[in-house]
């Protein structure tokens, strides 16, 4: 594994990707291109394809066919990992339960053996801090809420000095507050340490408030990509219908 | 039971392949070490005890009615180091263990946290499965040597106390070292050493293969330990019958 050396975002690009599960196609050919240190969205309903394609891009899933390239060079997905400085925030936190938040937070130090243990727990307060949480380092992810899990997810993907940050669904299941401070999060990773973030999400306020640029995916296809402006008045009944999606509540009379 | 062969050969051959990393990882292997021996020295010293005394309960009146008194002691002894020891404990640590090591992986497996390790470029081989297999395969055979004097006392103690045989602790002790030889503890000790990696292969492969929510995991537990149970025995016999030559 690569020492931290430099906090530089990098760029990514996604050529032809496609992905099956037993027969259904998932990802129909995903064509996409994030630029180094922008914050891009990728939005869409439930079951598009959006956590199945952030899942190839860190080498999780391994495509059945297309590329991924990062900073211009083709990478397999089996070693995306030990290249690139990449976390992700999962939609769960996927905190390991067995371990102290400080623990988690600096596991990837400890296990790649990159600091001494003072230097790590003096990391480890620091990223803490850093999402607002400097006296959780002793508490177990059980006594966390919700929104807690995902800002200690964050100071564990911070910990890695990521080059590229994929946060899966980071505002759902928080209440709007919450959520509130989680994209302030985002938005200020990307000024203090310039990383490249690709957020997927179906949070209209999040993807609105944060993104540099938008993508709009259904079915595993990917129907538009703008700036924010862009996508907001593109000229497309699905987005349009997914973008101002709201119930109407009807009149008493009429129940 | 038996499609998934290949994978959990190639997960054992990954797992050897991973051995030099053992040092690195002596913190949880020490953990998992210590959990073993204490979730299971209670329950293998309580088991141990009545299999002994039941053996020399069942075999002992046969025998003493026969006179064959001064055999009660070799046949307890040799029953014990060679089959009962190693096959029972490991059953019970198969029960015990194997379950633990297939529900946690299988949670982590399930909750993303292996997704979360590896997307951090930490190998779950090296860090879950590796550190528990070295554990169970020094901890069991530990239990068993511990298991077969355990069950050794227990038959002498109902050799003793039991009325119709009252066959002297020194007595029993006595016959018992005249069978059994310290190659049929090795014998005993080397099988659970192999039964140790049954257990502990099949359950982390088990965690390791775990799909789905709660029910997933519950299904991963039952063929962890039924998976390990049938395996222990059948091992058992191609062991005995390769270690009789």
């Amino acid at each position: 594994m690569n020492e931290p050396t430099n906090n530089s975002g990098v760029s990514l690009e996604v050529r032809g990707l496609r992905k099956s599960f037993d027969g259904q196609e998932v990802l129909k050919g995903i064509d996409l291109e994030v630029r180094p240190g922008e914050i891009f969205v990728i939005m869409g309903p439930s079951g598009s394809g959006k956590s199945v394609l952030l899942k190839h891009l860190i080498g999780l899933e391994a495509p059945d066919a297309g590329e991924i390239l990062i900073n211009g060079e083709l990478v397999r997905p089996d070693e995306i990992a030990g290249k690139y400085r990449m976390a992700m925030v999962f939609q769960s936190g996927a905190l390991l339960n067995s371990l102290t938040v400080g623990e988690n937070v600096g596991l990837y130090l400890a296990e790649h053996r990159l600091k001494t243990p003072a230097e790590i727990t003096k990391i480890v307060e620091e990223k803490l801090e850093a999402v607002g949480l400097k006296d959780a380092s002793d508490k177990m992810p059980g006594e966390l809420s919700g929104g807690m899990k995902k800002r200690v997810a964050i100071a564990r993907a911070l910990v890695i000095e990521p080059q590229l940050i994929l946060y899966d669904e980071p505002t759902s299941e928080l209440d709007p507050l919450s959520s509130v401070v989680i994209g302030e999060e985002i938005l200020k990773l990307k000024h203090r340490i310039h990383v490249t973030s690709l957020v997927v999400t179906h949070d209209r306020d999040l993807a609105f408030g944060v993104a540099d640029r938008i993508a709009v995916i259904n079915e595993g296809v990917i129907i538009t990509v703008g700036t924010p402006e862009e996508v907001k008045h593109f000229n497309d009944p699905l987005v349009q219908r997914f973008l101002h999606a709201d119930f109407k509540r009807e009149s008493p009379k009429s129940l | 039971m038996f499609e998934n062969t290949g994978e959990i050969v190639l997960l054992f051959w990954r797992t050897l392949r991973s051995l030099p990393l053992a040092w690195r990882q002596r913190q949880k292997i020490a953990e998992q070490f210590f959990e073993i021996g204490n979730a299971s020295l209670l329950m293998v010293c309580v088991l141990s005890f009545f299999i002994g005394a039941v053996l020399a309960l069942q075999t002992g009146i046969v025998l003493v009615d026969r006179g064959l008194s001064g055999a009660v002691g070799g046949l307890v002894g040799i029953s014990m180091a060679k089959e009962l020891g190693p096959v029972m404990m490991s059953i019970l640590i198969a029960g015990r263990i194997g379950s633990a090591m297939a529900a946690e992986i299988g949670s982590m497996r399930v909750y993303q946290e292996i997704d979360a390790l590896r997307t951090m470029n930490i190998n779950p081989i090296h860090y879950l499965v590796l550190p528990r297999i070295i554990a169970i395969a020094v901890a069991l055979p530990l239990l068993v040597v511990f298991s077969i004097l355990v069950g050794w006392f227990g038959g002498a103690v109902v050799a003793e106390m039991n009325g119709h045989m009252a066959i002297p602790f020194k007595a029993f002790f006595s016959d018992l070292r005249d069978i059994v030889a310290v190659k049929d503890v090795a014998n005993g000790v080397f099988k659970s050493f192999c039964f140790a990696l049954i257990i502990g292969v099949v359950s982390c492969h088990q965690g390791l293969a775990t799909i789905g929510g709660p029910r997933g995991i519950g299904r991963s537990v039952t063929k962890a330990v039924v998976n390990s149970i049938v395996l222990i025995v059948i091992f058992d016999y191609l062991l005995t019958r390769v270690l009789l030559n």
